[in-house]
């Protein structure tokens, strides 16, 4: 079997990004940027994931299987902090006697 | 292929070794996704927490060393580097590089857990430590309950990640002396490449980890 073997000089690449991604965040979390705070801090870090996912555990040269394996688990984890926000988010919406 | 003679890169289940390359990573990708519901849970528990007491968790997340924080982000994405690149090694057959960059993995994973410990015993000596001594300076006596929770939090997911981050110190030192042995080569180095995967997601983890806990109110506190 043939694997596809990447060059140092991406991985370099990729592992420089990463740092500079650090160092961003680390700044841009000392300026008030108000709710996008969170939205900067979150972003980054989902680049970073990506970068990190995509280059360093070869989920670009995976199989088809692998990637819906990843994408159904992001899929669940989805489900789990959207549905368990929406719900404790919403309380207190309607008037339920007794509450 | 002699289906009499079994080697570590085809056992006598599989059809060929390319189908049983592929089904280690699919079981080592199938175990992540059941570790990122795990750790999602307690994201999902923070996320929460962190909304209903806004000002404590501030509070108690500006108390945190954002130097240390960083650096020691960069130390776990500098292990991450050298992790990818005991793999190529390894694809490509050079047991020297190999080994020389399993063992940098192990000592920045040492770097990193060291530094963590030092973050925590500073917690103790800051009375940071949820329990009867707890006391956040700042604080309102109202916030102390809420600003324990915070730190609760913070010493359940930085405890676990460290915890994977120990394993994974295990697991290289098992690939280290694997490799020392030279059971590796470019036909069959699937344990590390699995193992890479398994110390990739702990980094993920920690990429999460350090702006949730260290960054979110550092804007608050000019």
């Amino acid at each position: 079997m043939h694997e596809h073997v990447e060059s140092i000089k991406i991985y370099t690449l990729v592992f420089l990004s990463l740092l500079i991604l650090t160092a961003a965040t680390t700044l841009v979390s000392e300026i008030d940027l108000g709710p996008l705070n969170v939205v900067a801090a979150l972003f980054i870090a989902v680049v970073k994931m990506l970068l990190v996912a995509l280059f360093f555990m070869h989920l670009r040269h995976s199989t088809i299987l692998t990637k819906v394996v990843v994408g159904g688990g992001m899929l669940w984890l989805g489900i789990l902090l959207v549905l368990s926000l929406a719900d404790f988010n919403t309380r207190g919406w309607l008037p339920v006697p007794g509450k | 292929m002699d289906s009499h003679t079994l080697t570590p890169e085809l056992q006598e289940q599989f059809e060929t070794a390319a189908q049983q390359k592929e089904v280690s990573t699919l079981g080592m990708w199938i175990f992540l996704v059941t570790e990122i519901m795990f750790f999602g849970g307690l994201f999902l528990a923070y996320t929460i927490y962190r909304k209903e007491f806004a000002g404590a968790f501030e509070l108690a997340s500006n108390t945190l060393n954002v130097t240390i924080g960083a650096v020691n982000t960069a130390v776990l994405i500098c292990s991450s580097f050298t992790m990818v690149l005991a793999v190529r090694s390894a694809q490509i057959g050079s047991r020297k590089a190999l080994i020389v960059f399993l063992i940098l993995t192990i000592l920045l994973g040492g770097v990193f857990l060291g530094v963590k410990a030092y973050e925590w015993d500073q917690k103790f000596e800051e009375h940071h430590v949820p329990g009867p001594t707890f006391h956040l300076e700042k604080a309102t006596a109202d916030d102390q309950g809420p600003a324990q929770l915070f730190f609760s939090l913070y010493f359940t997911m930085t405890g676990l990640h460290a915890l994977h981050m120990a394993i994974g110190e295990g697991l290289m030192l098992f690939l280290l002396w694997h490799a020392y042995k030279g059971k590796y080569t470019p036909a069959y180095y699937t344990p590390v490449d699995i193992g890479g995967l398994y110390w990739h997601f702990v980094d993920i983890i920690w990429i999460y980890l350090f702006p949730l806990l260290y960054l979110i109110a550092r804007h608050k506190q000019h």
